[in-house]
């Protein structure tokens, strides 16, 4: 019998690295796995490499990962949401790295990861500064930029509903980047709000497939507070 | 030079009065038709939605996998799960949904956008836009989902007061600010003007009572015609 629901943090947060390449889900703070992402600090990876939208929101989730010292370089779109200050902070201080992609292109190279894609062109960042370093070519008269893929070792996600199997809701926008994630890892860990039995969720509403996932986590967390 | 534009300013204000932020997103707003798909980007332009009236049927889209967003809830009638790209409370009109932030992106690179309305630093006669820095020495640039935006829209149409604070013109031949995207501005609604952005350079369409030609030239740096 397939059982992805785990009974610990500790379980599942087993086996992840330091230096560990790890997809947070989220953006601002709706859809954001902080329960996940405090037992990763109580778990005690350290060197890590994020990739998130944003770059963590007052001083919880992943701005306290931040302000612990256990990411060496974060990957994200917007660092400056409402209230960075702990990576503002650091990132002021030389002692982070930033590595600025937009938005859209930050969510292809995570569907490319996962969809088997090693690069793709877009026309996003043409002529920015943005572009530089980057292979650029012209497909039918427009300029594109070359992006490649964007995996991770772990992702963290936060559903609404979740199976025995892996079968995923989200809620409103709390769908966001956690879907797009859940792909790109090697292992996918949810923290999810509601556990039901296999067969309760409609198939046509199941947003990722429980193919994707690797642990849940039932986190009965209530609602998100918004900043 | 500084003086002079300082001196022409004080002149033309005498003798018009400048349109609000909720006037400007107001004169936005009246030439947005019925069933197009639009994106309003944080910041002045999400106040175009508050002046389009709900009988004319325009889908605003926000990046963050929202279709169909309404305007700001009740108080007590919050979902706490939905938020809008600038992490304002919103709400989901009747037809809405909700998608990932791969999907809500390639709506957006795809073209399937009728128009975004974006704020912006500069604008060049061009069409360049830059939005997302003021300088090349960021501390901490964010980009978000501007780039995407910009090149992705069927147009780009930019809502900005028509100098910076200190009396600088917006409107400018070339960009000193970073780019966001190239030549991809339509059209620019300022406090004072309605401009086109045509392949002879800034086209005014109208300006607001009081102001002449001559004096909104004043006022900017770009070259200007009439229509």
């Amino acid at each position: 019998m397939i059982n992805k629901i785990v009974q610990s943090m500790a379980e599942a947060m087993a086996g992840i690295r330091d230096g560990a390449v790890v997809l947070l889900g989220g953006f601002g703070s709706i859809g954001q796995p902080n329960a996940l992402i405090d037992g990763l600090i109580e778990h005690g990876a350290k060197d890590l490499i994020v990739v998130s939208n944003n770059a963590g929101v007052g001083r919880i989730g992943l701005a306290r990962l931040l302000e612990l010292g256990r990411v060496r370089k974060i990957i994200c779109s917007y660092p400056r949401t409402v209230d960075p200050v702990v990576f503002e902070g650091l990132y002021r201080a030389g002692k982070i790295e930033l590595e600025i992609v937009p938005q859209g292109t930050m969510a292809e190279r995570l569907r490319a990861a996962g969809a088997g894609i090693p690069a793709f062109f877009t026309a996003t960042g043409v002529g920015t500064k943005l572009a530089a370093g980057k292979e650029q070519r012209e497909i039918h008269g427009r300029k594109y930029l070359l992006e490649e893929a964007l995996a991770g070792d772990v992702a963290l996600i936060e559903a609404w509903e979740a199976d025995r199997w892996g079968n995923l809701t989200y809620r409103s926008s709390a769908r966001n980047f956690n879907p797009v994630m859940a792909v790109a890892a090697k292992l996918t860990i949810v923290q999810a709000q509601h556990i039901v039995d296999l067969g309760a969720l409609d198939p046509e509403k199941i947003a990722t497939p429980g193919v994707y996932v690797n642990r849940v986590l039932h986190v009965p967390y209530g609602e998100p507070t918004v900043t | 030079m500084r003086m002079r534009r300082d001196e022409a300013a004080v002149n033309v204000i005498a003798r018009h009065r400048p349109l609000t932020r909720n006037e400007m997103a107001a004169r936005v707003a009246r030439d947005i038709p019925e069933g197009w798909y639009v994106n309003l980007g944080i910041g002045a332009p999400l106040l175009v939605a508050d002046h389009v009236p709900v009988e004319r049927e325009v889908i605003f889209h926000s990046e963050n996998g929202v279709l169909g967003m309404g305007p700001a809830p009740a108080p007590d009638r919050i979902n706490r799960w939905l938020i809008n790209a600038g992490k304002q409370y919103v709400t989901l009109r009747t037809g809405g949904s909700y998608m990932h932030h791969a999907d809500s992106f390639g709506l957006i690179r795809g073209g399937h956008l009728d128009l975004c309305v974006l704020g912006a630093f500069q604008v060049a006669e061009n069409g360049d836009l830059a939005n997302w820095s003021t300088s090349d020495n960021d501390s901490a640039p964010a980009v978000g989902g501007a780039m995407d935006l910009a090149v992705g829209a069927r147009q780009v149409w930019v809502l900005m007061e028509h100098q910076t604070k200190s009396g600088e013109s917006r409107l400018v031949r070339r960009c000193t600010y970073p780019l966001t995207a190239l030549g991809v501005v339509k059209r620019v609604y300022t406090n004072l003007a309605v401009l086109d952005v045509t392949t002879e350079g800034f086209a005014v369409r109208e300006m607001v009572e009081g102001l002449t030609l001559d004096a909104l030239q004043k006022l900017t740096d770009a070259p200007l015609r009439g229509c």
